[in-house]
């Protein structure tokens, strides 16, 4: 049954963007308002699409060359994408009216609310996509709307820095997804989803072929979900509003990367080489984000660690080819951290923007319900029993246990550190005394801030159970591991929980001090010398062609080749007409040898 | 008995004194008065082969007599613009030594 629904809800929030940029720039109320309005239409459309089993949505031909390439503009409408909406919509949702609160006394609100609603619009655009191309086009507005939210107070260096960073290290990840989007067509002849699926057989028989065609595409996911290597930009992208953290850099866009492998699930499977590489990179990333978080001062920073942590173990359910349980992880994942993000926030804006963990504590007392829900948070996260990351992460590393031991141990490692960095940070800020003078007089933040917060709580309590989330989502399977399963990762929790309570309980500072945690691996240090070094070699090189080839060889050749000839030939200018008659003469008789002799 | 060879010797010869003239001497007059002897020999040969092959029918062959007629004639024209410039270069150099006219060089 075809309906207007699927294009309201992607449509609306774009032309609540167009409105706001062309219109309603200087009434900061009114913006305000069109932008929330629209992403609540877009919420009720989603939940309305979510209830009906058969809808379908009219499809625009785009580009149509018959037999060669067909790239509609049409919306794939599943279970999966559904759910994803729902995801998008109300998370998106609720952050909007967070953002209400949080950016009341900033200039550029106008401009923010018009960048967040247009990357509602590209993300569902992303969420809805029937084939590639439409996908890449609405993966990279993704991008552009990242970026100018990254960017929001550009004043600032570091965060215009931090955007140019997000949006080039994308273009990397990218720019290898256009190339496996290219050989993909360029095997099955089709861009479209739905009949890519049968056509693959063909490609059974090339296999590196395959493989190179996935790992291009997963190129695209490591890029916008921040993986091993290209996982840099994620800590710096927290220079943006503490909303946008939550949504784009924790909850949705950067499971765009994650959605798209399950999207394409039938590609990624065909290629076990891919699915290894795929697996061990969500693994590396989960690990070294870990190890990293551990370390953090800054208490958004430890939260885009462990974003990235969860993502490796997205990313790593994807590469043990089991989509439903990295969906499943998404799914909680999207409410525990959006709540984790914005309960920071409140910290943050309580503290007038103080994100040193080191500077807050005590704020158990002063900020009762943020403490509520942010412990809620960080319950799930750690996979406290009966909370919603519980259950996904158990999935994964049951998952992790019946098919790659290694990987399991590895992720269980994870799972400890997890539980470390996560209550080293709840003990800094929430417990022990006030270490600031700011921290001894914070209030509780705005109504508007505190209902997304409770709601988010609620989701994260719900979000792991059978009877909330198998409404939502095809679960995965059960795996059959006795008691190692609930058991191993529980005493990993509880290892963790305890050991950094007992390490931090009271504590002024950091009474670890590891050195290269907390430079972060010196990881960008490294890209930043490697690019350095490589952009030195090519600007000797080009140099060298320059002054030696071009300079040297062809300018200066042929101007020197010019000056020569003229050189040897004016010896023959003599100006006397006798000696030009003998030349002559002695021409005379060299074509006549030539012509007759010869 | 005059033979073709005997004919085209002497237009040889007359070749090679006009050319030894237009390379030795120094006045541009008798320059061009060499260089006339040079198309008069040519012309010499030209008619030395006229009368040597006849045709089947026992005529010369006129072609190389008409070639001879234009010869003649674009010397005239030639010796009237030859002339004219020679005046001309002595009216403004004061001088028709062509040692002296040498200002085409480097």
């Amino acid at each position: 049954m075809n309906s207007l629904l699927p294009w309201s809800a992607l449509l609306v929030p774009l032309c609540a963007s167009a409105l706001i940029v062309l219109l309603f720039q200087r009434a900061r109320q009114v913006s305000v308002f069109i932008s929330v309005g629209a992403v609540l239409f877009s919420f009720v459309c989603s939940c309305l699409i979510f209830s009906r089993q058969d809808i379908a949505a009219a499809e625009i031909d785009w580009i149509n060359f018959p037999g060669l390439l067909h790239v509609p503009i049409g919306f794939t409408l599943d279970r999966l994408s559904k759910t994803m909406l729902l995801i998008v919509t109300g998370v998106g949702a609720l952050i909007h009216i967070y953002s209400i609160g949080y950016m009341r006394e900033d200039d550029g609100e106008a401009r923010y609310f018009a960048a967040l609603s247009l990357f509602i619009f590209s993300m569902l655009g992303i969420v809805l996509a029937n084939n590639f191309v439409m996908m890449f086009i609405f993966w990279e507005l993704v991008g552009v709307s990242s970026y100018l939210l990254i960017g929001h107070w550009f004043m600032k260096d570091a965060a215009a820095d931090a955007a140019n960073k997000a949006f080039i290290t994308n273009r990397v990840g990218d720019f290898g997804f256009m190339l496996g989007i290219l050989m993909v067509w360029g095997a099955t002849g089709t861009v479209i989803f739905r009949e890519m699926a049968p056509r693959l057989t063909g490609l059974a028989t090339n296999p590196a072929f395959l493989t190179l065609a996935v790992l291009l595409i997963f190129c695209g996911a490591v890029g916008k979900s921040a993986q091993f290597p290209l996982h840099v930009w994620l800590p710096d992208a927290m220079e943006g509003p503490t909303p946008v953290s939550a949504l784009i850099h924790a909850a949705t866009m950067v499971a765009a990367g994650v959605y798209m492998l399950v999207r394409v699930g039938f590609l990624v499977q065909a290629s076990p080489d891919a699915l290894r590489v795929i697996s061990w990179i969500g693994t590396i990333t989960a690990l070294l984000a870990g190890l990293i978080a551990t370390q953090q001062d800054d208490i958004k920073r430890i939260l885009a660690y462990s974003t990235l942590s969860q993502l490796g173990y997205m990313i790593m359910a994807v590469g043990l080819a089991s989509g439903e349980t990295a969906m499943f992880h998404l799914f909680t994942h999207a409410f525990f951290k959006a709540l984790l993000f914005l309960g920071a926030g409140s910290v943050i804006v309580a503290l007038h923007h103080e994100q040193n963990i080191w500077k807050m504590g005590g704020q158990g007392k002063n900020l009762i319900l943020t403490f509520v829900s942010f412990s809620v948070g960080t319950l799930a996260l750690i996979g406290f029993p009966f909370f919603s990351g519980y259950f996904s992460k158990d999935a994964i590393l049951a998952l992790a246990y019946a098919r790659q031991p290694v990987i399991f141990a590895l992720a269980l490692f994870t799972a400890f550190l997890t539980a470390f960095y996560m209550v080293r940070l709840f003990v800094v800020v929430f417990l022990g005394k006030p270490r600031s003078q700011t921290a001894f007089a914070s209030q509780e933040s705005p109504t508007t801030m505190l209902v997304p917060l409770v709601v988010l709580a609620i989701c994260s309590l719900l979000g792991g159970y059978r009877f909330f989330a198998g409404r939502f989502l095809a679960l995965p399977e059960e795996h059959h591991t006795g008691l190692v399963i609930p058991l191993l990762p529980l005493v990993a929790m509880t290892a963790g929980s305890v050991l950094a309570f007992l390490l931090y309980r009271g504590r002024a500072t950091d009474p670890l001090n590891l050195r290269a945690l907390r430079d972060r691996l010196y990881l960008d240090e490294f890209y930043g010398w490697i690019i350095e070094h490589t952009q030195d070699a090519l600007a000797r090189l080009s140099a060298f062609i320059d002054r030696w080839l071009i300079d040297a060889g062809a300018v200066r050749g042929a101007s020197s080749a010019t000056w020569g000839f003229g050189t040897v030939l004016r010896l023959l200018q003599v100006g006397n007409l006798q000696a030009y008659a003998i030349l002559f003469g002695f021409g005379i008789v060299w074509v006549i040898y030539f012509v007759i002799f010869r | 008995m005059t033979t073709l060879g005997d004919y085209l010797f002497v237009s040889g010869t007359l070749f090679a004194i006009g050319f030894a003239g237009v390379l030795l001497r120094r006045n541009v007059i008798i320059i061009f008065m060499a260089l006339e002897l040079m198309l008069n020999a040519a012309n010499l040969s030209l008619v030395a082969f006229s009368r040597f092959r006849v045709s089947a029918s026992g005529l010369p062959n006129y072609h190389a007599q008409v070639l001879v007629f234009f010869i003649i004639t674009v010397a005239a024209a030639e010796v009237a613009v030859g002339l004219a410039i020679i005046v001309a270069v002595y009216r403004a150099r004061r001088t028709t030594h062509v040692e002296d006219l040498n200002a085409l060089k480097f």
